[in-house]
């Protein structure tokens, strides 16, 4: 009997230990902005090659599905898609004219250019976030191929997201649709600055909200290209994030809020470029500057506001 | 000592599991939550001790890979892995019915003391929104993999014990 009372009391105190042990933790990292550190470099040798395999596992297993799904809906679809293609073999040659009108207006319009240039690096994501509460990825390139916090993550369409942590040979991602993401942005038709804030409610709907946009000549329409814009101190200026799907003002009257329809397909992600250049705070002040000078001082006041509030939130 | 071993490799195989392929068999994004289900399975088969330890690697392991405070899932799963400790012993291990009430009522407190933490505090007020869309189909789906898993590890809890038995009755 006294031995179950000393054993009881016993995990009392080792209850007791872990919980004073997990709250000094968690303040040091909200404090110190401490990574991981040694335990994610041994972690990472450990379990990062055994999560690629398995998600190989995994991806296998999604494919057998939709395989399965599919078969019984190919006959009809053959049908159908046959038609399209007489549709779009006409309409292709239309659009090939188009194109040819295209790059011929895109190398008078600089900004698309800007991220072609950047050098990246090629990555698969290896695990996704083990709870359902938050957008957040690994991938299996860390620090040992160049990869830092703070590197902007793209595919092919347009902005995924942040690297949050590196490890020797994995990185962490936060997607911009996580709830805890916030991307300064800017439209590119009239060049208003908003912030892209992820919003877990909206993820469903395949939509990123948007909010604090200063539209004063009220010209910002459903169908707008929203980027990256160039006072964000933690993305590249000029990468594409998405279209606006939904605008309204805002309860005072001074900025709207809406919602856009991201680029990225953000459910049938596999790989990602990472982007190795860091975007430089000076030269994102110098392009403030820049702006402050074109623009009128009310603007700029509020794009400084919005640098201000993206910084704040994106501590997490 | 080999107990602990197993256990360590068990914890790191559901861990890995649960982050790869969980993943993909998610329904709706939503993916069932099988540390919680190690965790609980085993603080009910064997009391506070062993739930505790399953409980602080498995959060450990999901705090350096995913979170932002480290130590956040470590306290969390560590509690989870102790209040469950306290039904060990009281009912029979064999019988499916406990171990899936217990992983319910620790996936549904999990995830709200999850929201209160992360959404709550943030000003993400919408809680019957969370509730329904994370909370309550995750919880549904947790319990599913209960049915599932849960024979498995008390075979496997079997096992081990009965080779520490044979272990001890060596030294005699």
């Amino acid at each position: 009997m006294k031995k179950k009372f000393n054993d009881s009391l016993k995990s009392k105190y080792i209850l007791i230990v872990i919980t004073v042990l997990c709250l000094i933790l968690i303040v040091l990292t909200f404090v110190t902005d401490m990574a991981s550190g040694p335990v994610g470099y041994v972690a990472g040798y450990v379990i990062t090659p055994v999560q690629n395999g398995l998600n190989q596992v995994g991806d296998w297993i999604t494919e057998r599905g939709a395989y399965l799904q599919n078969s019984t809906d190919l006959v009809a679809e053959n049908e159908e898609l046959k038609e399209k293609v007489d549709t779009l073999t006409a309409e292709n040659n239309q659009l090939l004219q188009d194109k040819e009108e295209l790059n011929r207006l895109r190398s008078l319009y600089e900004l698309d250019k800007q991220y072609e240039d950047y050098e990246k690096i090629g990555a698969r994501i290896i695990a996704k976030d083990a709870g359902n509460w938050f957008n957040v990825f690994t991938i299996d390139k860390g620090s040992a191929n160049g990869i830092q916090v703070d590197q902007n993550v793209i595919t092919e369409g347009g902005l995924v997201g942040i690297v949050t942590e590196t490890g020797p040979n994995w990185a962490t991602v936060r997607s911009i649709i996580d709830d805890y993401s916030n991307v300064s942005a800017t439209v590119t038709s009239t060049s208003d600055n908003c912030i892209i804030a992820g919003d877990l409610r909206l993820i469903d709907e395949g939509k990123i909200r948007l909010v604090k946009l200063t539209d004063t000549n009220d010209k910002v329409t459903v169908g707008d290209k929203v980027v990256t814009s160039d006072v964000s101190d933690r993305f590249l200026p000029g990468i594409l994030i998405g279209y606006i799907s939904e605008v309204g003002m805002d309860s005072n009257n001074l900025t709207k809020s809406g919602t856009i329809t991201p680029v990225v397909d953000f459910r049938h992600l596999h790989e990602v470029l990472v982007i190795k250049q860091l975007k430089e705070i000076d030269a994102a002040k110098e392009s403030l500057d820049a702006q402050s000078d074109t623009e009128n001082s009310v603007t700029a006041d509020t794009s400084q506001s919005e640098t201000e509030t993206e910084s704040g939130t994106e501590e997490e | 000592m080999k107990r602990r071993i197993v256990m360590i490799f068990l914890v790191l195989l559901s861990f890995l599991l649960q982050c790869t392929v969980l993943q993909a068999i998610a329904v709706a994004s939503i993916s069932p939550n099988l540390l919680l289900v190690i965790t609980v399975s085993f603080a009910l088969m064997r009391g506070k001790r062993e739930g505790m330890f399953v409980g602080f690697l498995g959060g450990i392991l999901t705090d350096i890979f995913f979170s932002s405070g480290l130590g956040f899932y470590t306290l969390l799963y560590t509690y989870v892995g102790f209040v469950n400790g306290f039904c060990c012993r009281i009912f029979y291990d064999d019988d499916i019915k406990m171990p899936i009430l217990l992983v319910c009522g620790s996936d549904l407190a999990l995830n709200i003391l999850v929201y209160v933490f992360r959404f709550l505090l943030r000003g993400r007020t919408d809680f019957f929104f969370y509730l329904g869309r994370i909370i309550i189909p995750e919880v549904i789906y947790t319990a599913i993999l209960t049915m599932l898993c849960y024979r498995l590890l008390l075979a496997l809890n079997r096992k081990l014990e009965k080779a520490e038995q044979r272990s001890v009755d060596s030294f005699v």
